[in-house]
């Protein structure tokens, strides 16, 4: 079996499982946020006149309205805050980062888990291989009620990378170079599998880029099988029961589709407007003198993408007439970029360090891009006003190249100024 | 069977254009008088109860937020039909009692913008003014008995009350 159907088989109490069936499964692990969250499942669960099914089982992070900017907004967070308590979920994280980080940071995922979350980004646990998916609010309080959800068992996309990525190169690259190759719809809401070497190479941060953004490929999820880079990572983040051998990558598996690409030939991609799926190398948009640089969001803010993007500024002051903003992942991410004078680069380059919070990503703030703005972003979607005024034109790429376009006041290869 | 005119849309409408992100906190009322108007400026106003969507490819992309459904409700829409549909917005549409129908290329041809229509959601069939028909893939069989009760929270509200009596 694959390890989309090995995980599935478990959680539906069953031997073995082929694709295309429909099976009721148990949850082990549902994530919400501020916005799905506790203010539109509330309401259904008094309606079903129940609480949550297990409490232990459950995470809440605030993420979406953060900081709080009128009263609604507060009304929402107040409202989070007193069912979290009223429920009795322990697992509350208030303003500590973007869910899809904060969950993984604090020990709640680990390989063979089957969970759910209240947001289309939660791929990214597949990254530690467990097979995890994003539904919407009504969905969410039905699995609240009864810890059960129905799932078409899906066929395998195996997507593998040989050799290894070059310099320049991160998983960002590789996500928007298979929008382009694959479009939004390449995952058919499948689940995508992740191998080969050039993978495996990948720290853990890169690897939930990759998982990330499978929603931008349309999969259901994306997985990356266990292995000691896992195991090193989940201890270091205090998860429990961690095993990794039942959950590694099985060559002999059966894929239901199969690429190969040859890592050491990918050149750092951008996406241009309105699309994940308007990908090319970076060297076609050397024209494009963005006003804004966004280092942000699940997909392009953990320590690893500040780090590089620290890394491409140095001492250099940022191009005349662009602002950086910088929002990082989480808090703790936050505060180790600190300790390593990580931030200190964004400041002295003039950089506004925003909220750990989904911020201008989602676009759900007071913050939102202006009319014309150009920007360049690491986030994960560029849709026609997500990130503001309906006008703006939102360019994606890693934080290399974010950080490039910075310094260079257009978009550059990463690869000139890092030389 | 429900009906009423069409709608047309292409290809990845996706979510951010469905239930834009600025109006997301406000009441569902709200919000769908924005349903879209990055890419049709006249459909939140003009759309009137009955009325069927039908666009391309990956309808729905993007996003959780099943708002994006649940104003096209709000809105009146009886159906969408699409030649495919992103995975959550169908979840999400049939949860919420909203009709989602695949509609291949080929069954499209021929449907305009505002022409009248009726359709069946449980066996696919698609009828037009004109007196021909089209087939879309019905809703699967097993999903019917949640959409027949309004979506998933009434489903279950039978369910539980099943479970109790
Ligand atoms: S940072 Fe952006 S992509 Fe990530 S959860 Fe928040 S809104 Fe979604």
């Amino acid at each position: 079996m694959t390890l989309a159907e090995k995980i599935i088989a478990r959680a539906a109490g069953r031997d073995r499982v082929t694709p295309g069936e429909v099976v009721t499964c148990a949850v082990d692990l549902a994530m919400i946020h501020d916005s799905g969250g506790p203010r539109r499942v509330k309401p259904i669960l008094e309606r079903l006149g129940v609480g949550v099914w297990n409490p232990d089982r459950v995470v809440v992070a605030t993420d979406h309205f953060v900081p709080v900017f009128d009263a609604q907004t507060r009304q929402i967070q107040n409202l989070t805050r007193e069912w979290v308590k009223a429920q009795a979920i322990r697992a509350y994280y208030e303003e500590q980062g973007i869910c899809h980080v904060v969950t993984p940071e604090r020990g709640h995922l680990k390989p063979g888990l089957f969970a759910v979350g209240g947001d289309s980004h939660s791929p990214t646990g597949g990254a530690f291989g467990a097979y995890m998916f994003g539904v919407g609010s009504t969905e969410m309080a039905g699995v609240l009620a009864t810890g059960e959800i129905w799932i078409k068992v899906p066929e395998t996309i195996l997507i593998e990378w040989s050799g290894a990525f070059g310099p320049g190169v991160m998983a960002k690259d590789v996500m928007l170079f298979l929008c382009g190759r694959m479009g939004m719809d390449g995952g058919r809401y499948q689940a995508v599998q992740y191998a080969g070497s050039a993978i495996g190479a990948l720290a853990m941060p890169e690897r939930m880029t990759l998982a990330n953004m499978t929603a931008e490929l349309g999969g259901q999820t994306g997985l990356i099988a266990a292995d000691d880079v896992t195991g090193d990572w989940l201890m270091r983040h205090g998860a429990q029961g961690v095993e990794i051998d039942p959950w590694r990558f099985d060559p002999t598996a059966p894929a239901h589709e199969r690429h190969r690409f040859d890592a050491a030939t990918l050149a750092p991609q951008i996406a241009a407007p309105h699309s994940p799926a308007n990908a090319a190398a970076v060297g076609e948009f050397a024209a494009v003198t963005p006003h804004v640089a966004y280092i942000g969001a699940c997909t392009g803010a953990k320590l690893d993408d500040l780090r590089a993007a620290a890394a491409v500024i140095g001492d250099r002051p940022l191009a005349k007439g662009v602002e950086l903003l910088v929002a990082p992942a989480s808090v703790r991410e936050t505060e180790r970029a600190q300790d390593e004078g990580v931030m200190a680069v964004f400041e002295r380059a003039g950089a506004r360090i925003l909220p750990s919070a989904c911020g201008i990503c989602a676009g759900y703030g007071d913050e939102r891009l202006a009319a014309g703005t150009v920007c360049i972003s690491s986030t994960a979607r560029n849709f026609k006003g997500r990130m503001g005024d309906a006008t703006s034109q939102v360019y994606l790429g890693s934080p290399l190249s974010v950080a490039a376009a910075a310094v260079a006041g257009r978009i550059i290869d990463p690869r000139e100024v890092m030389a | 069977m429900r009906g009423g005119r069409v709608w047309l849309f292409g290809d990845d409408i996706d979510t951010d254009a469905l239930a834009p992100g600025a109006y997301i906190k406000q009441p569902i009322e709200v919000l769908a008088r924005h349903c879209l108007e990055t890419v049709d400026p006249d459909f939140a106003a003009h759309v009137a109860a009955g009325d069927v969507l039908i666009a391309g490819r990956n309808f729905g992309m993007g996003s959780s937020r099943e708002q994006a459904a649940e104003a096209l409700k709000v809105l009146g829409i009886a159906a969408v039909l699409a030649e495919s549909f992103a995975g959550i917005f169908y979840r999400n549409a049939l949860n919420l009692g909203l009709p989602a129908l695949v509609l291949p290329k080929d069954q499209r041809a021929g449907i305009g913008a505002h022409d009248r229509v009726t359709l069946d959601p449980a066996t696919g069939r698609v009828k037009l003014a004109q007196g021909t028909e089209r087939q879309a893939e019905p809703v699967p069989a097993g999903l019917l008995p949640m959409l027949a009760a309004g979506g998933l929270v009434p489903h279950l509200e039978n369910r539980l009350k099943g479970a109790s009596a």
